[in-house]
């Protein structure tokens, strides 16, 4: 599995940038299957994020945003 | 920093709220740069003094109501410009890639925006300025939003714009237009090389000549010195736009200012005390960063200390925290959203 913030796998490192409150607001970029950048499209209430080889993920299910 | 000196400080920060009340309560003239600048030099313990003045200060001038917006990125990533906050640009290696929204897309994202008790809905593209594919989907974009019944004001940020370009956009009914002047006309080099302060000036003055409401802020945070904040306060006010959105920087992945610390949340209320009050009758809008800068209490705080806008739901590649969270934050201050009927 593959950090979705950064790409890097997810058992490397501790991926510092990618679980603080600003990684918070940021939406998937990268697919956490193949670690290909994901075409990302926020709208008001969610996002979607296609990747090219493993389709595409939506906000729909994830939990909102909270501090 | 001796006692004399501290009686000294204190006298001078008694006085710039002092001759505030008087300049910008009473008679609803702005602070000059200086005064702007002692202001955000004022220490933290006349930090509740400082918001309490400016929420007077809005309450006299602009009234109690909060305009909601939303907003959409319409075409996102891609853009040939370099301003180093900006995870859009193509010119740094952000994970950020190109995507077009699609009409059905932008109608759903206008629909969700009016149901969250928004008035506002603005379009948004990464880009220069806009080409004839750009306007054209913005075109289709609002007669599809119109067609589903949606009456949402709707503004537009698209860049750069010609005299051409401007008159179009006052034909489809844009309403307000968004163009920020992001940061002091003396730091902007630093920020931006590939089109200057004074370009983005002229599409503004097209777009006032034009009839369109104004709207132009931008974002703290980015190097900029307090003496800067202050030029960049009074050089808003020259320009005396309807509405000053503000940003806190959101460092971004990839982009030249990846490594910035985000604003602290005191500097970040002092800014939006500071800039009421050297803009007493602008709508002052909450826009991105707030949620990593000041958290839910800050927030409250900036809304009572002179904000009398905000931006709901998820920005353009960042996301924001529920609609519904900053809904219930305006009814506990017993703040009323502004309603359609009011704008039209
Ligand atoms: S012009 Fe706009 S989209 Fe392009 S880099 Fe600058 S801020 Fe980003
Ligand atoms: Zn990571
Ligand atoms: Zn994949």
């Amino acid at each position: 599995m593959f950090c979705v913030h950064c790409g890097l796998p997810e058992a490397e490192g501790d991926h510092p940038s990618c679980r603080g409150a600003r990684a918070a607001l940021e939406p998937p970029r990268f697919c956490p299957e193949c670690a290909r950048r994901m075409v990302v499209q926020v709208i008001p209430s969610g996002w979607s994020a296609r990747c090219s080889r493993h389709g595409e993920t939506t906000s729909a299910g994830v939990p909102a945003l909270t501090d | 920093m001796t006692a004399a000196a501290e009686r000294t400080d204190d006298r001078a920060t008694t006085d710039v709220l002092a001759a505030a009340r008087e300049q910008v309560l009473d008679r609803g003239v702005g602070l000059t740069e200086e005064q702007v600048l002692t202001v955000l030099r004022l220490a933290d313990d006349r930090l509740d003094d400082l918001l309490a003045l400016a929420h007077e200060v809005r309450m006299k001038w602009c009234g109690p109501e909060v305009e909601v917006e939303g907003i959409v990125s319409l075409k996102t990533g891609g853009c040939p410009e370099d301003c180093h906050f900006c995870s859009q640009s193509g010119r740094f290696p952000s994970p950020v890639r190109s995507a077009w929204l699609d009409i059905p897309g932008l109608v759903k994202a206008a629909r969700q925006t009016a149901d969250a008790g928004a008035t506002e809905f603005c379009i948004v593209a990464a880009v220069r300025g806009p080409d004839a594919r750009l306007l054209s989907q913005v075109r289709e974009g609002i007669k599809a939003i119109r067609d589903s019944g949606n009456n949402i004001q709707i503004a537009c940020s698209l860049g750069m714009l010609t005299q051409a370009q401007v008159d179009e956009l006052v034909g489809m009914g844009v309403h307000r237009y968004n163009h920020n002047l992001e940061t002091a006309r003396s730091h902007f080099p630093q920020v931006v090389t590939t089109h200057s302060w004074e370009e983005r000036w002229d599409t503004l003055r097209m777009v006032r000549e034009a009839g369109m409401e104004v709207c132009s802020g931008g974002i703290l945070g980015m190097g900029e010195t307090d003496e800067q904040r202050a030029e960049f306060a009074v050089q808003l006010a020259e320009l005396d736009p309807h509405e000053v959105p503000m940003n806190f920087l959101i460092p971004q992945p990839g982009t030249p200012y990846e490594q910035y610390e985000p604003i602290a949340g005191r500097d970040a209320l002092r800014l939006v005390a500071a800039f009421r009050l050297a803009m007493p009758r602008t709508m002052l809008r909450f826009a991105g960063g707030r949620e990593l800068t000041l958290g839910d209490l800050g927030a409250e705080k900036g809304m009572l200390g002179g904000v009398n806008a905000i931006i709901v739901g998820n920005y353009l590649t960042n996301l924001g925290r529920p609609a519904q969270q900053d809904l219930d934050m305006l009814a506990d201050l017993k703040m009323p959203i502004k309603a359609l009927s009011d704008t039209l």
